[in-house]
């Protein structure tokens, strides 16, 4: 299977790369893994003239802890998050969720950068930043901005990126509660992108009171969003059960899925409800004395 | 434009005149008659293309040979070593988990690459490591068992090579 013939540019920094891009625009795409791009290539869907491969410039792939955020080099591999310790010690929550994402060997080349690029509604990173208010931080001619994740991500597979911008890292602010996050994806095989999903972090007081809340949707609408109606509506509040209903009811009404192969509109709103109660339920029940209490 | 690269394959060096359109599994299997390596469903969706490429299993049918220039990739014939099969192909053989065989050489290479960074797998992490690979014929479990008792070879557990 060929896609249209392109040129091979690989750039060895990355001041090299956005001034590719701004030679070549529209004409140019970045090759990151290559695990959305190269089977869009294949299918003809994606025609670029030059492809323009990130991965031969040094230092674009890291993990590391600094001013209480874990910072994220676009390059960094689904894996190596799957892997780092800093990551299962400041923010398990990511690790809940690359372990759901794609499948072994995709993970081992598939990027973070990549991905949120790719904004695709269904994937996994969306929602998990979200509900983390990550800052993604990216590079053009014109020098470096930061855009909040909800800024980012502006429909389907597209975002707020100009075309001659690369992603070169996504700063994630440490939860102050590591623990009480969790990421539930319901999926038609494993392996597969989300029908839809559910990211939630919480942090409570000692009267169970919730102090704060993230809460980021995948395959909720064009893309992936914030709940921030929902987010409001239960920060300063116990989260008991009548609150929840209240919520998931809430969670409803701000979706708008498309209805696509993995489920109607309907269908979706219904089993978001569902994920979403499931994913409080379980934060609560990792913040409940009983279990381990709240870190 | 074809480019000139470098790779080393199972071992040995290569020089490969390529297009950058090309992909991988067909420098391996068209140019280097390496026909090891299967072609399903070429879209990154059955796993049957599986090698490994710097020391992480990878869908050959997702990476342009050109990407691969100056590095080092496995594919399932240089797993055997002076005609003694690799453990985890004697556990193949040995636990009937292959039927049609076109899944195996792909299954083979997802297990080594996992095998090579969890040598001591929990049952579900071994259904999770091939959950990127599809077998229509073998129902799984079977393959299941074999990267189990690969698993127990390699650590040494009953006999040493
Ligand atoms: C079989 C299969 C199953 C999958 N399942 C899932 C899943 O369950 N959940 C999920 O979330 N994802 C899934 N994916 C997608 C996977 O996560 C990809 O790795 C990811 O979407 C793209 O990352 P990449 O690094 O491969 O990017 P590429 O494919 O290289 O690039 C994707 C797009 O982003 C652009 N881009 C890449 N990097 C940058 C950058 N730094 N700056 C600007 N633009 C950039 C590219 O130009 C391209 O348009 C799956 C993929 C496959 C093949
Ligand atoms: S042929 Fe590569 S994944 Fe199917
Ligand atoms: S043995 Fe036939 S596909 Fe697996």
């Amino acid at each position: 299977m060929y896609p249209v013939a392109f040129d091979y540019l690989e750039p060895r920094t990355l001041q090299e790369a956005v001034e590719l891009l701004e030679k070549w625009g529209e004409n140019a795409s970045i090759l990151a893994g290559g695990q959305s791009l190269i089977p869009l290539m294949k299918l003809r869907i994606a025609r670029p003239r030059y492809l323009i491969d990130l991965n031969r410039i040094p230092g674009l792939s890291y993990i590391r802890e600094q001013d209480g955020c874990v910072h994220i080099g676009a390059l960094t591999r689904h894996v190596e998050i799957e892997e780092s310790s800093v990551v299962r010690e400041k923010i398990p929550i990511m690790q809940e969720a690359v372990r759901v994402l794609a499948d072994g060997q995709v993970r081992n080349l598939g990027t973070i950068g990549g991905a949120i690029a790719q904004a695709d509604p269904a994937g996994d990173w969306g929602p998990v930043i979200l509900a983390l208010n990550a800052r993604i931080k990216c590079l053009g001619p014109k020098g470096g901005r930061e855009m909040e994740a909800m800024d980012f991500f502006t429909f389907a597979y597209t975002t707020a990126l100009q075309p001659d911008e690369v992603v070169t890292e996504i700063a994630i602010p440490a939860p102050s509660a590591p623990r009480l996050g969790t990421y539930v994806k319901l999926e038609r095989v494993s392996g597969d992108f989300a029908i839809v999903s559910v990211a939630v972090q919480i942090d409570r007081d000692k009267d169970g009171i919730c102090r704060d809340i993230g809460i980021g949707l995948g395959g909720a609408d064009d893309r992936p969003i914030k709940a921030v109606p929902v987010e409001a509506l239960l920060r300063g509040q116990k989260l008991s059960p009548k609150a929840i209903d209240i919520a998931a009811r809430r969670i409803e009404e701000i979706a708008s899925p498309i209805s696509d192969l993995r489920g109607s509109q309907e269908y979706k709103k219904e089993v978001l409800k569902v994920i979403f109660r499931r994913a409080l339920e379980r934060v609560i029940e990792r913040a409940s004395p009983t279990t381990g209490g709240s870190r | 434009m074809l480019r000139e690269i470098n790779v080393k394959v199972n071992g040995k060096d290569y020089q490969v005149k390529v297009e950058p359109r090309t992909l991988l599994i067909h420098v391996l299997r068209d140019t280097l008659g390496l026909t090891g390596a299967h072609i399903g469903c070429v879209v990154g969706k059955c796993g049957a293309c599986t090698v490994l490429w710097q020391g992480r299993q990878v869908k050959s049918c997702m990476v342009f040979a050109a990407q691969t220039a100056g590095t080092e990739i496995v594919t399932i014939e240089g797993l055997a070593e002076d005609g003694h099969l690799h453990p985890l192909q004697q556990a193949f053989w040995d636990t009937d988990a292959a039927e049609c065989g076109y899944c195996t050489p792909g299954m083979i290479m997802a297990a080594y690459g996992f095998l090579l960074r969890n040598p001591h797998p929990s049952e579900n992490e071994i259904k999770h490591a091939i959950a990127g690979n599809l077998c229509r014929c073998t129902g799984y479990r079977n393959i299941v068992e074999a990267i189990k008792k690969a698993a127990i070879e390699l650590q040494g557990g009953k006999s040493h090579g």
